[in-house]
């Protein structure tokens, strides 16, 4: 350890926060599109849960053996199965959304673990996604071995957030999400069918959460394990509103929470001193989320990007 | 009279055969198929039960993944109300849950662990207590540890920093230490039980930090030992035997064996002993043992592993994590 450089450590913590970061990036972005439309889905945690559960059990050779793709767009179509599950009951019945949100995260819960009971015997593993060296970027001294040695879905990832910035900015559908998050009346008004912008918002933040659940046991942790997501889903909703809705600096915050974990790991590796004692490790492994509150206080200005229609169910003619 | 006779001794043979099966309930706090901690406690209940006759001799029901404590209390609860004969609080958490009602039903033995507190200095005479000296087969397992690394530098993560955690690394670091001064035991704390993904990051940042034989406790871990394996490393187990799920990988397992102190209990409640006994698993009494996976070792690594569990059952070895 001792020949060990900063810059190595810094290369390494680097490289994993942005694997460790991948499923609450994927599962904040798809937060996004849900909050923007209108509706505020707590359930991302029960739904990543599921994702996880389901996308492990198709690919899994202890579960049905469908292959890694498969698993893949099983945590997808899950995801969405329950964001439609959350759009009927929010936007439909007009149920209160944060309400609804944590009944699905507890059915999500429940249900991936009496399943795993059930179906998997208690043991799911799986030959997850392999680092892919990108070309030539590799090679690059530093970055190319925190960017460009990755697997394919921490690259997703990553190329997910242009996409979303893109789809909400310059694709009338996005302007549409954003016009019913903000003022469903107005954009009813001017012929936007506002219940299924809403829907296929939902069911897509939906289909992300399910995907984020399935980054986890398909390309960081080869395994499941009952109620794995431990708060991520949480995590990814705080993300949201540090990032003021918008996908890059929700991208920003997602790194920076990452970076904290990351880089309290390494202070409890190196036994870092602070005036000459071991710095206490509960106190360490306090700091990204004592950081996230901090940054969540200095944060507040991004109120103003809050959709001002969210929580508030829409009836024509209120 | 014959015919009284008759119905005498079937009513007696009756009475034998339909004896009420003892009923045994456990509250986990993860799944009983967590591979560690949980899984630990149902499977030497199993064993027991087996051994006693099946489930006419021995009813089992168990709650698993209670992480929310008041929930786990009511449960708790439910099953003294619904008559259970021993109910086993498999948390340290639980504690409070288990005092609060053991007046109520004096007749129902309650058990808990990690801990030594039976409540007997207080009058409560239905409480067992329990712990492993995790420490120990952590130590055996630092022994093999410190023969096997080639970098010097071994990981050990831990959920938190506490209890059984604290125990077990300790031991570990101390066996690393004995046998290879060298060596470097670097530790890690999760700062969770059941967030898998960060057990991950934490075994991966413990490989990029130059180790190549890795530890750790609780079911936390099971992402981490992933890592290991991906890595072509060695891991090393305690609580449940994981060699069967990571055959290449998993060179020992430390198994808690409950069943010497379960058979203990079920036998004082028949011969109407609720509680008041703080039991201690040992390499000694039989409730650790070493499981050996499907790793190839020398013989060398394996004397030392054994002449290690041999100085600890003498005393001849202070462990002190």
């Amino acid at each position: 350890m001792d020949e060990r450089t900063l810059l190595d450590v810094l290369v390494a913590a680097s490289a994993l926060t942005l694997a460790s970061a991948m499923p609450f990036l994927y599962s904040a972005l798809g937060e996004v599109f849900s909050q923007l439309s209108g509706v505020f889905n707590l359930g991302v945690e029960g739904i990543m849960l599921m994702g996880a559960f389901v996308s492990i059990y198709f690919a899994s050779d202890m579960g049905l053996d469908a292959g890694l793709l498969a698993g893949v767009l099983a945590g997808i179509v899950t995801g969405a199965v329950l964001g439609l599950v959350m759009a009927f009951v929010s936007v439909t019945m007009h149920a209160d959304q944060g309400i609804s949100g944590i009944g699905i995260t507890l059915v999500g819960r429940g249900l991936s673990t009496t399943l795993f009971i059930l179906l998997a015997d208690g043991v799911l593993l799986v030959e997850s996604f392999q680092p892919v060296r990108i070309p030539l970027l590799s090679d690059l001294p530093i970055l190319g071995d925190i960017f460009f040695n990755q697997n394919v879905m921490v690259y997703g990832a990553l190329l997910l957030v242009p996409l979303t910035a893109w789809l909400l900015r310059r694709t009338t559908w996005g302007l549409q999400i954003r016009a019913v998050g903000q003022n469903p009346a107005a954009a009813d008004a001017m012929g936007v069918d506002v219940v299924r912008v809403r829907y296929s918002a939902v069911i897509l933040g939906g289909a992300m959460a399910g995907l984020a659940g399935a980054s986890m046991p398909l390309a960081l942790t080869n395994v499941f394990q009952v109620n794995m997501t431990a708060g991520l889903g949480f995590i990814a909703v705080a993300m949201v509103y540090f990032g003021g809705w918008s996908p890059w600096r929700v991208m920003v915050g997602s790194l920076l929470f990452s970076a904290a974990y990351n880089l309290q790991i390494w202070v409890q590796v190196l036994d870092v001193k602070l005036f000459g004692e071991t710095i206490p490790v509960n106190i360490l492994l306090m700091m990204p989320y004592v950081l996230a509150i901090i940054v969540l206080v200095f944060a507040r200005d991004m109120q103003r990007f809050r959709p001002q229609a969210m929580n508030r169910p829409f009836r024509r003619g209120d | 009279m014959p015919f009284l006779f008759l119905v005498a001794v079937l009513s007696a043979a009756f009475a034998v055969g339909a004896q009420d099966p003892i009923r045994v309930a456990i509250v986990a706090p993860s799944s009983i198929r967590d591979l560690s901690w949980s899984q630990s406690i149902h499977s030497s209940l199993k064993e027991l039960q087996e051994e006693m006759g099946g489930e006419s001799v021995l009813h089992i029901a168990y709650s698993e993944a209670m992480s929310s404590v008041s929930a786990a209390s009511e449960t708790l609860r439910g099953y003294a109300e619904d008559g259970f004969d021993v109910i086993i609080a498999h948390g340290t958490q639980y504690g409070t849950s288990i005092f609060d009602m053991a007046h109520e039903f004096p007749n129902t033995s309650f058990a808990w662990g990690t801990a030594t507190d039976t409540g007997s200095d207080r009058g409560i005479n239905n409480v067992y207590a329990y712990q492993a000296a995790a420490e120990e087969g952590g130590y055996v397992n630092g022994v093999m540890a410190a023969l096997l690394t080639e970098t010097n530098v071994i990981g050990a993560i831990g959920p938190i920093p506490a209890g059984d955690v604290r125990l077990y690394i300790g031991g570990f670091t101390q066996g690393v230490k004995s046998t290879n001064p060298n060596a470097e035991v670097l530790v890690v704390y999760v700062g969770s039980f059941s967030d898998i993904a960060a057990g991950t990051t934490n075994g991966r940042t413990l490989l990029a930090a130059g180790a190549d034989v890795l530890t750790g406790t609780s079911q936390v871990v099971v992402g981490a030992i992933e890592a290991v394996r991906s890595a072509g490393g060695y891991w090393f187990s305690t609580q449940s035997d994981q060699g069967d799920v990571w055959p290449g990988t998993v060179v020992s397992s430390q198994v808690y064996n409950w069943a010497p102190m379960l058979r203990d209990i079920i036998g004082r409640f028949q011969e109407g002993q609720y509680g008041g006994v703080a039991y201690k698993l040992t390499l000694a009494n039989d409730g650790l043992r070493i499981a050996f996976g499907t790793v190839d070792i020398s013989p060398e690594l394996l004397e030392a592993a054994g002449q290690a569990v041999e100085d600890i059952v003498a005393g001849a070895v202070e462990i002190a994590p």
